[in-house]
């Protein structure tokens, strides 16, 4: 099934019931708990191009604190993260790493394009010789967060996205899912 | 010392090479034969009276395809112990610029001047690391260039920008993930190793 445009209301699925079996148990399914376990830690590559990385290291700080969502911990190894956030311009010197980057990190993985030039090429769309116009076109992207750069709000609420993505994901039909979407 | 001082002692030591002085210019400067520039810079260095210790800038230029001269180098100079300061300009010819690096006598010429090669085509003779140092090793061209033309594909993916991505076939025909994506060919240079055996193909970045 693919996964829809909708916003997560949380009255989509149903993870948890309580009470059941008395106090001190929960029932939930199995893909339920993988989910949540995923989408609680999320572990972002440490990866900054450009003035959105000074906004990403903004939301990784203390005021804003990403690691209340579970996604604070930057790995500096694509082996050890879930998510990469392409944070900056992607000169085509750079699309090479990226991509390298990318075939590195495990499966289960997701790409959060942050800002105009990550989505688009931004104020380099039309003169830029040296400058990809727009991370998609080499490496598949979750979500696409707008701004120049994005407040760091919105860099919280496009990993809120990735995370209800998850939500709705489940891993024992991942492979299908993903037949099912090409 | 002033510019024309300064023109005056270069003058007498080095003749005919000191071409032109511009004194009447905002920044005044001094044309000089491209050829003998390293010469010419060694004893703006050493001499005493006038010991241009710092280089403080190296630009590549390029003033149009039809103008002449068409290209050209601009030296900035700086004495910290006299306090003067003098601009030196070369003129160079569009097809197959070339002059001698000044990167032995000041250590600053050394990436300014792979930048004006790799922006611009100026090959410094005599420069013991003339690589490119802002674009790709393998990227074609000079961009800087006023006739410059950016070049179509750049290991697969379009470098221009266009409206519809998806009329170009390599992108029709490759999905990841359910999104349609180039077939981006990853070659970092300096792990890519040439092939061995097979069919022969042992093209280096670059090349």
């Amino acid at each position: 099934m693919p996964i829809s445009k909708q916003p997560y209301t949380g009255k989509e699925k149903k993870f948890v019931e309580e009470g059941v079996y008395g106090d001190n148990f929960i029932v939930t399914s199995v893909d339920g708990f993988l989910s949540w376990a995923r989408l609680s830690s999320l572990w972002p590559m440490t990866f900054g191009l450009a003035c959105c990385a000074i906004e990403m290291m903004a939301t990784a700080a203390p005021r804003y604190d990403l690691d209340r969502f579970g996604a604070g911990v930057m790995r500096p190894s694509p082996r050890q993260t879930d998510l990469m956030i392409v944070a900056g311009t992607v000169t085509m010197k750079m699309a090479d790493r990226i991509k390298r980057l990318y075939d590195q990190m495990p499966e289960p993985k997701y790409v959060l394009s942050m800002g105009s030039c990550a989505t688009s090429g931004g104020p380099y769309w039309e003169h830029g010789y040296h400058v990809l116009k727009g991370v998609d076109l080499i490496v598949p992207v979750d979500v696409y967060v707008t701004g120049c750069p994005p407040r760091p709000e919105a860099l919280i609420d496009g990993v809120l996205k990735i995370q209800d993505k998850i939500r709705k994901e489940s891993l024992f039909k991942l492979k299908s899912q993903e037949k099912a979407r090409v | 010392m002033t510019p024309e001082q300064i023109h005056e002692k270069l003058s007498e030591k080095f003749g005919e090479d000191i071409i032109a002085l511009k004194g009447e210019e905002l920044d005044p400067f001094i044309q000089v034969n491209p050829a003998r520039i390293f010469e010419i810079a060694d004893y703006l260095h050493t001499s005493p009276s006038l010991k241009f210790t710092s280089l403080m800038c190296l630009s590549g230029m390029d003033y149009g395809v039809d103008s002449e001269p068409s290209l050209g180098v601009v030296y900035s100079l700086h004495s910290m112990e006299r306090g003067h300061k003098l601009t030196l300009r070369v003129d160079l010819p569009r097809e197959n610029p070339q002059l001698p690096s000044v990167e032995t006598i000041w250590h600053t010429a050394d990436w300014h001047e792979r930048e004006a090669f790799d922006l611009f085509g100026i090959v410094f003779a005599g420069h013991r690391d003339l690589r490119r140092i802002l674009c790709p090793d393998d990227w074609e061209g000079y961009p800087l260039r006023k006739d410059y033309v950016v070049q179509e594909f750049y290991h697969g993916v379009r470098v221009p920008y266009q409206e519809d991505w998806r009329k170009y076939e390599t992108l029709e025909k490759n999905t990841e993930r359910g999104h349609y994506v180039f077939k981006f060919e990853s070659k970092v240079p300096h792990l890519v190793e040439p092939a061995e055996n097979g069919n022969g193909d042992t093209k280096k970045a670059g090349e």
